[in-house]
């Protein structure tokens, strides 16, 4: 029962396919051993990141793709990640391992900005 | 006569050269072109429609005339113009054509869409065409990836810092400025410390009867800071050249044109040659502006800028491609 309800949370955090195998907690499925391939989709559109703000466990894989006709970039503020250039079309991925908040923006367009929350 | 009237600024309002009836007169001149003319601080504009209006020598020639270009963005392909090599090549038949031989080119950035190589070669191919010499900054476009380390190779060997030279013609003094390095999380464009001491430097010297032109990729002034149409530290290099008569600050970016006028300076946005913007917060975004085909070339263009020596008059004429 606890399971289902975490699961929940989860997908509530607009996390897909989100397997649980023999975790019996909430902490555990951030920390287990083999953890789930938690991916997030942030796109950008329009000259901005949506959403702006995306909370995640640790270990989740967060993927920005470029569907402006204009490139961006995805830079966090204190230069822990970083992509080249994203044309139309094109991803950068970022795994965050560690918790903590992560803010970025565009370097091409600075007033786009962005924060990533791992939990 | 009273139709021209209304196609002028003659007043600055509220001190920020630019009231709403103004500002909107500004965009309207988008696609149309315009030729500015200042004297004693205020800028006449008239509509190039109505050039044949103007009387006197001095309004269409001057010692010295120069054509500013910008936002070529090479490379970019998508609806709103696929062919930014064709419309590049228009903008450099229309320089040709244009009655006194500007002595030099200004391009004011965003020459690449993707800073590649064979983007740079395609530009500096067709710009060959003019047969004139070509001053460069870079606008964002155009330091991708590599902090701009292309661009100073290309455009800028004997350039100071990130790109930044001054040079004179004909008694003009010319500053090309780079804003579009370092940005910081939601800020605008910035000049940096180290450039802004520089230009202080450089204009310490001058005559206050210097003519002076700036040029840079993103505006010096405040267009629309929302869409980051402005630059952080551009007051403190305005400051360094309240002491001189005639100022003129050109720039690019925006992608069309616009103007005010503040106290000594005046300020002008040029078109760009690939493909037009929308006006300031009238689309959710300042992304590439899809027109019919057949009005493209109207909202594409060039920038010529004649100086006429005693005068401390800079006229600006900006011609669309159609």
């Amino acid at each position: 029962m606890r399971r289902r309800v975490c699961s929940f949370v989860l997908m509530g955090a607009g996390i897909a396919a989100v397997a649980f195998m023999g975790g019996a907690s909430r902490s555990s499925v951030a920390k287990a051993g083999q953890p789930p391939a938690a991916n997030v989709a942030v796109k950008i559109d329009n000259f901005s990141f949506g959403p702006a703000t995306v909370t995640v466990p640790a270990g989740t894989t967060v993927t920005w793709t470029n569907r402006d006709d204009i490139p961006h970039t995805v830079v966090s503020d204190d230069k822990v990640f970083k992509s080249k250039v994203m044309d139309t079309d094109e991803k950068f991925s970022f795994t965050f391992a560690k918790p903590g908040t992560y803010t970025y923006f565009c370097s091409v367009h600075p007033k786009m900005t962005g924060k990533v929350v791992v939990q | 006569m009273t139709k021209r009237v209304k196609d002028e600024i003659v007043h600055d309002h509220n001190h920020d050269g630019i009231d709403r009836r103004g500002f909107l007169k500004c965009m309207a001149w988008a696609g149309t072109g315009a030729l500015c003319v200042m004297q004693g601080g205020v800028l006449k504009s008239y509509s190039l429609s109505r050039l044949s209006d103007l009387k006197g020598p001095g309004a269409a020639a001057g010692e010295l005339s120069f054509v500013q270009i910008s936002d070529s963005h090479m490379g970019f392909n998508k609806p709103a113009n696929t062919d930014v090599a064709g419309t590049l090549k228009a903008a450099v038949d229309k320089i040709n054509g244009l009655s006194g031989a500007p002595e030099f080119l200004l391009h004011t950035g965003d020459i690449s869409h993707l800073s590649k190589p064979e983007e740079f070669d395609a530009v500096d191919q067709i710009l060959k065409g003019t047969g004139k010499e070509v001053f460069f900054v870079p606008g964002e476009h155009d330091v991708l990836n590599d902090d701009g380390a292309q661009f100073r190779e290309r455009y800028a060997k004997s350039a100071k810092g990130a790109g930044w030279y001054s040079f004179d013609k004909k008694g003009v003094h010319f500053i090309g400025l780079v804003n579009v390095m370092n940005l910081k999380a939601g800020g605008l464009g910035s000049l940096g410390h180290e450039q802004l001491e520089w230009m202080e430097d450089d204009v310490k010297h001058l005559k206050h009867s210097t003519p002076i032109v700036v040029f840079a990729h993103i505006p010096l002034w405040s267009v629309y800071p929302e869409w980051g149409w402005g630059t952080d530290d551009s007051a403190q290099a305005l400051a360094y050249l309240k002491k001189f008569g005639s100022v003129t600050v050109l720039n690019g970016h925006i992608h069309q044109t616009m103007q005010k006028v503040e106290g000594n300076v005046t300020f002008h946005t040029a078109c760009s040659t690939a493909f037009p913007q929308p006006q300031p917060g009238k689309a959710d975004s300042p992304g590439p502006m899809k027109v019919p085909a057949e009005q493209l070339r109207s909202v594409l263009g060039i920038t010529d800028v004649n100086y006429v020596q005693g005068q401390h008059a800079l006229a600006v004429v900006d011609s669309s491609l159609a």
